[in-house]
């Protein structure tokens, strides 16, 4: 713990005046309590109560008009035994989804960010602006281009290119057909996906001791790899951490983007159908608001789970 | 040598991962008959502002005018900048340096909302503002977005490297705590604050879910949200392919230009956002 800045001290009031004591505390802390009043209280109303909502609702059926029913566990029995959308489509794109734009685009970051640093300092700019770029346009600005490259007639960009190419003799339905839609979900996820975190992972970089490097070569590192993983990787922790939990939130986030490229809120055979569509599809289409609010807790539990994991993988020993 | 090589294989590859920035930037300044040519060409050829004509002029007479889209997206933006950037450096300075009875669950919250993605609990959101009964009001648009985990954290991390004698010091000169917060904190968190702000921007710059969800009235929606309804029915609708691509690079344009200013400033808060 830092030394507290606070001119303030608890009171040494005599045993039996404990919430005389607790009020004279906050009494004593009122402008602690002012400053983080903005931010609790809409942390509160929309974070924690939303959060807290959801769970209870999980538990009911729920049609937005009658109050809702208590049910038990039922909807989270029937997700299990009896929703097959979920099982046989939105899990396993999930799963697909979530690992190539998690861990894998975790790790391209991780990569172009290590060799961006290898730059000379005046190049390093302009190139991470590049890769920064379509992460900072942002996903609905950008629906413009996907469609046109993608678009499945003649005049869409690939098309015409793999035409020219000879690699195709007609063009493909690249958003309509299931074949391609949930790659190029993942490919386009991934091209937007050098954000917050990537940026933290380039910084990281700079907050390794530099005489590590040279400790490390008298210690018989012999190559660049070597030094990354002994010394790099192990010196920025906490900005991979940082990073990692940006990456699961960014993750989360990017469910949407079947809806942006295909403008369907449920696309063609489920081929893109992720959690969150299925999330969608139950409160916003069919109204079974107490359903949809259980998916959400599954996907919530699931992301928590990923930020333990994160934790294990780069958390410092004594801390959490 | 190795650094000529590596410079020019990540100059390709960076080159190669804007190309959509580049289309964009092309597309949107295309005339009518460049945007169906076929074969497709990537470069405009004879660059016009039709689009941009297109999207501020015809649009006037349907119902929604292109220019309240803007103008309600500039308004949310600017408040919300405000509310988050207050809001949050107030929180971080009291977690940062102030003693504060329940600090370690509210830090504790923190953390763990870093991961909170508002889409997960979109339905408990919705009734909320319904209850708040902010449908169809700025405050549907901006409140829901003030606490942001994300921006506490980054300015916490901030504000702990700045050395407790400063602060003490202006106490011992007769500052008050929200003096010490005006005069010398938030000056030394400037970086801080302005990486906050563009991340903030971003969200909200971008954001559809309150337009989707919690405005009705179409005059209460934003900009991202015009852009969604031109894109999403687009595959048919041609005249809206040009203008499309004008909204989305007027979407893009104000980040660019908030990002390169503070590129600097943005770099140096990241090397604290580590989480120990």
């Amino acid at each position: 713990m830092k030394p507290e800045l606070a001119r303030t001290h608890t009171s040494t009031l005599k045993a039996g005046a404990q919430p005389v004591r607790a009020l004279k505390r906050i009494w004593n802390e009122r402008m602690a309590y002012l400053f983080m009043m903005p931010f609790l209280i809409s942390f509160i109303a929309f974070i924690l109560i939303p959060v807290i909502m959801g769970i209870l609702m999980s538990f009911t059926s729920f049609d937005a008009f009658r109050f809702p029913e208590f049910v038990g566990f039922q909807n989270y029995i029937a997700l299990l035994t009896q929703d097959t959308v979920f099982m046989k489509y939105a899990i396993p794109n999930t799963l697909k989804f979530a690992f190539f734009v998690g861990p894998i685009g975790y790790l391209l970051s991780f990569g172009v960010a290590w060799l961006i640093y290898q730059l000379p300092k005046d190049a390093r700019d302009i190139i991470t602006l590049a890769f920064y770029a379509p992460s900072m346009a942002g996903a609905v600005a950008l629906t413009v281009v996907w469609q046109a490259a993608f678009s499945g007639d003649y005049v869409g960009y690939l098309n015409n290119y793999l035409l020219q190419l000879g690699l195709i003799e007609t063009p493909v339905l690249w958003l309509q057909d299931p074949k391609f839609l949930l790659h190029i979900m993942i490919i386009v996820t991934v091209w937007m996906g050098f954000g917050v975190g990537f940026l933290a992972l380039l910084a990281g970089f700079d907050t390794v001791n530099k005489e590590l490097y040279e400790a490390g070569k008298i210690d018989g590192i012999s190559n660049r790899l070597q030094e990354v993983f002994y010394i790099t990787v192990p010196s920025m922790k906490p900005q991979m951490l940082f990073s990692a939990v940006m990456a699961i939130v960014g993750t989360l986030k990017a469910g949407a983007i079947s809806t942006q490229l295909t403008g369907l809120a449920i696309t063609p055979q489920y081929a893109g159908h992720l959690v969150l569509n299925h999330i969608d599809d139950y409160a916003f289409i069919r109204f079974e608001l107490g359903y949809a609010s259980m998916v959400s807790v599954v996907l919530l539990v699931i992301s928590y789970i990923a930020m333990k994991l994160s934790y294990r993988l780069f958390g410092s020993k004594d801390g959490e | 040598m190795f650094e000529k090589l590596l410079l020019l294989v990540l100059g390709a590859v960076a080159a190669f991962l804007s190309l959509p920035i580049v289309f964009i930037l092309n597309h949107a300044f295309k005339p009518f008959h460049e945007l169906f040519l076929f074969p497709p060409t990537f470069l405009v050829r004879q660059p016009t502002l039709t689009n941009f004509y297109d999207l501020f002029l015809r649009s006037a007479d349907s119902i929604v005018p292109f220019s309240r889209y803007l103008f309600n997206s500039i308004i949310v933006a600017a408040f919300t900048l405000t509310a988050v950037i207050l809001s949050s450096s107030m929180a971080a300075y009291v977690l940062s340096k102030i003693r504060f009875g329940p600090k370690k669950i509210v830090m504790g919250g923190i953390m763990l909302a870093l991961m909170f993605a508002p889409e997960t609990v979109s339905i408990p959101r919705y009734l909320i503002i319904s209850w708040l009964e902010i449908n169809d009001t700025y405050f549907g648009h901006i409140l829901p977005f003030i606490a942001s985990p994300v921006a506490v954290f980054l300015i916490k991390q901030f504000i702990d490297q700045i050395p407790n004698d400063l602060l003490e010091a202006g106490k011992i000169d007769g500052a008050s705590e929200f003096q010490v917060f005006i005069r010398i904190v938030a000056p030394l968190t400037m970086p801080a604050l302005a990486t906050v702000a563009i991340i903030t921007f971003q969200g909200v710059w971008g954001d559809t879910q309150a337009s989707t969800l919690f405005m009705q009235d179409e005059t209460m929606k934003t900009l991202p949200y015009f852009v969604m309804s031109l894109t999403s029915g687009m595959a048919n609708t041609v005249a809206g392919q040009g203008m499309a691509a004008a909204a989305g690079l007027l979407m893009f344009l104000p980040n660019l230009v908030l990002f390169l200013f503070a590129q600097k400033r943005i770099m140096e808060t990241m090397v604290h956002s580590g989480v120990k």
